[in-house]
């Protein structure tokens, strides 16, 4: 093939960059957040409620004007829930100069990501990203493997298990109680948490059973809900999400069997049409928002969410990336700058009016601090279970409330702050 | 008692539900020499085109719709497809089906989404039929396994009774003389593989209520499907029925059994060190490992006699 002469050649490249300066003006104008999720595969329906929420406070934001003149845009990336594929998809938005990321479905991806980012950011100061973990609730991830950049915004799983044990500990009658949980850093923070304050709490509980299952896989729990049975359990204790909680409680509902279930996710996403009358009295969830929570920013947020998604799958449950949003925005502002180290320093002392109460960033671990609730699945009645969920009927109550300053844990994280 | 009882009726019916979709896959191997990848995916439409027929017509109505249109679809892949691919050999056909595979997923992603959805069993199904001891066992899965003993039932005596019958059993094996016999060939090889995807389809059916109807369904069953064939043995339908009935009872029962190697030293009074890189393996219970049982039991298959359980034909 015969080579251009150098004039040609250059006028070309001159050609393509002016074509490309005017065929992508906008780009620079944006402040772009990857949201980096399971968007096909077991967990899809998940990944695609994070999304609606981050799009729904996004554009929230954009419509008041955006932030620093500068308008907020999403930009989703498939994970497929791995922690290969994570780390790959972290290196594409690092290419593509994203530097704020959010993920919340997965603790095993957190970890993964939470690594690669403190690797890159490390080797690449001037280029760090920024993680809001809106759901990844393994609590080494503010602890032992926690990264200044890095800041969680639900509740993990040591906080929501205080809740739930001190609960479970004021109900008389639980004798027996089942574990069971998916087989990866989450499920088995869970049985250890669920093990060590129950015996604590309440000794004469007897732990009857402490399942592991393979995350994603199991399509029929028949065979886990007769062990459930032949071991006489009178209450479940599971931090199951997605479909691995919706097909067990469904297999527990074809079962007959009469206990109680403790969860952190049967909430939502896609389980309570599962459940329908068998549930009211005996689900329960602990979660740091429910629809009845109560309070009238509460009720104007489920009703514009339901009428920017009407679609029945689908209901205001991510607190988190409410609060995740606004605290970036306003840190982003306090800083007056959209640099993430600039706005992890204003982040991390920032407090958020949430719907829910004292709602704060710890500086020392990067954990947002807000109220527990645990509730239970109730027929909803328009007044104190005033929102159904998911279009099914029935909603949740609150039966006790924690407050924030009573969910407060030791940490052990150190960070490694960044020079000035 | 009780959990024995409840847990044999569910192996039964998970392992007629497998037998259900291997059957297929072994007429179409048997038949052809072709391992279908997109087998599970015709499975997965036979789910997705009952949810639709469902929603217009019901549930009835679309135990027979549902596999007619996958037979449809079968019938074509095999026609304009397959025996085009055919004349290139057997990789081009694995790589054919895996392909279709893939495609069948997005499709489906494209026309239903990436969310499960809502394909529930009938009210007139969603009771329980009888209780043992104190579980109620659903009547659905009753209505399963009667679904699934009366196709291999139906199966049995069309492959045996009928002339069709004959001569797609003498097409198996010599498929020249029966050609030469003046039967179309071709097209039992179309109707075979068009039957073996209604079988699928109608699995689909029956078996996308109980479990979730989403995108990945294709690909969480897909893989089971391939051990009972292999474990069962390549062009055996008495194989796959009992292979798919062991299966079954490995999966269902294993999850029962909280013993690990760990149990097992300590019987023979030996305790590993805690701290050792291989305390994670010894900790390991047999429940833990249910799930990846059955490729444990199908690899030692392959290891000690390729053929399978009752296999006729050399992979």
């Amino acid at each position: 093939m015969p080579k251009p002469s150098n004039a040609i050649s250059s006028l070309g490249r001159l050609a393509v960059m002016a074509a490309l300066a005017i065929a992508v003006p906008a780009s620079a104008q944006t402040i772009k957040v990857a949201y980096l999720e399971g968007l096909s595969g077991p967990f899809a329906n998940v990944g695609e409620v994070g999304l609606r929420h981050l799009q729904f406070f996004a554009d929230r934001i954009n419509e008041k004007g955006g932030v620093l003149g500068q308008k907020l845009e999403v930009v989703p990336f498939d994970t497929k829930t791995s922690p290969q594929e994570a780390q790959l998809v972290f290196k594409q938005l690092v290419d593509q100069g994203i530097r704020y990321m959010m993920q919340g479905n997965g603790s095993a991806v957190a970890l993964a990501l939470s690594e690669a980012m403190g690797k890159h950011n490390a080797r690449n100061p001037d280029k760090t990203v920024l993680y809001m973990n809106y759901g990844a609730v393994d609590p080494a991830l503010t602890n032992d493997k926690c990264n200044f950049y890095h800041f969680r915004f639900d509740a993990d799983v040591d906080m929501k298990m205080q809740a739930m044990t001190n609960f479970m500990a004021t109900q008389k009658s639980m004798k027996k109680v089942y574990l069971i949980n998916q087989d990866y850093s989450f499920g088995q923070s869970v049985a250890k948490a669920a093990r060590a304050m129950l015996n604590a709490k309440r000794p004469d509980i007897q732990i009857v059973g402490d399942d592991l299952h393979p995350l994603g896989k199991v399509k029929d729990f028949a065979p886990y809900v007769a062990k459930i049975q032949a071991a006489g359990a009178d209450a479940v204790v599971t931090g199951n999400w997605g479909n691995d909680v919706a097909l067990l409680i469904k297999a527990a509902k074809d079962a007959g069997l009469k206990v109680d279930f403790y969860t952190y996710y049967a909430g939502g996403l896609g389980t309570p049409p599962v459940i329908g009358e068998a549930g009211v009295g005996h689900l329960k969830q602990v979660t740091v928002f429910h629809s009845n929570i109560g309070g009238s920013r509460t009720v104007e947020m489920v009703e514009a969410y339901r009428k920017r998604f009407p679609d029945s799958r689908d209901d205001f449950y991510w607190t988190s990336i409410m609060v995740a949003v606004d605290m970036l925005t306003r840190s982003m502002e306090q800083a007056k700058s959209t640099d993430p180290t600039k706005v992890a320093l204003a982040m991390e002392k920032m407090k958020s009016d949430s719907l829910s109460g004292e709602t704060y960033m710890r500086d020392d671990n990067h954990q947002l601090v807000q109220p527990i609730f645990v509730s239970t699945f109730s027929k909803a009645n328009g007044k104190d279970v005033k929102f159904d969920v998911e279009r099914t009927g029935f909603g949740f109550k609150t039966d006790a409330r924690i407050e924030s300053k009573d969910t407060v844990l030791p940490t052990t994280c150190k960070f490694q702050r960044p020079k000035g | 008692m009780e959990f024995f009882l409840v847990t044999l009726l569910n192996s039964l019916s998970y392992g007629l539900l497998l037998f259900m979709l291997s059957s297929g896959l072994t007429l179409i191997f048997s038949m052809m020499g072709v391992l279908n990848f997109a087998h599970a995916s015709f499975y997965m439409l036979g789910a997705y085109f009952a949810y639709q027929t469902s929603v217009y017509l019901g549930f009835w109505p679309a135990l027979v719709v549902a596999p007619a249109l996958v037979a449809v679809l079968g019938a074509l892949t095999e026609r304009y497809g397959l025996r085009t691919v055919h004349k290139y050999g057997h990789v081009a056909e694995l790589l054919f089906t895996f392909g279709l595979a893939y495609i069948i997923e997005e499709l489906v992603h494209l026309i239903w989404g990436r969310a499960p959805v809502p394909y529930r069993i009938p009210e007139i199904l969603d009771f329980s039929a009888f209780s043992v001891f104190s579980t109620k066992y659903p009547a659905y899965r009753v209505f399963m396994m009667l679904v699934s003993v009366g196709m291999l039932g139906g199966l049995f005596l069309l492959l045996t009774r009928t002339r069709i019958g004959l001569i797609i059993q003498a097409s198996l094996t010599h498929p020249d003389t029966v050609e030469a016999l003046g039967h179309n060939v071709p097209r039992v090889f179309m109707g075979v593989f068009a039957g073996g995807a209604a079988l699928a389809g109608l699995a689909g059916v029956i078996g996308g209520n109980a479990f979730v109807t989403e995108p990945g369904m294709a690909v969480s069953v897909g893989t089971i499907v391939f051990v009972v064939v292999v474990f069962g043995g390549m062009g055996s339908l008495a194989g796959a029925f009992v292979a798919s009935l062991i299966i079954g009872a490995v999966q269902t029962f294993s999850v029962a059994f909280d013993v690990s190697l760990l149990t097992l030293f300590a019987k023979l009074g030996f305790t590993p060190d805690p701290q050792s890189a291989w305390m994670e393996l010894w900790k390991v219970t047999i429940a833990q490992a249910a799930p990846v049982l059955p490729y444990v039991l199908m690899v030692a298959m392959l290891i000690v006699r390729p053929k399978g359980l009752m296999g006729t034909r050399e992979g």
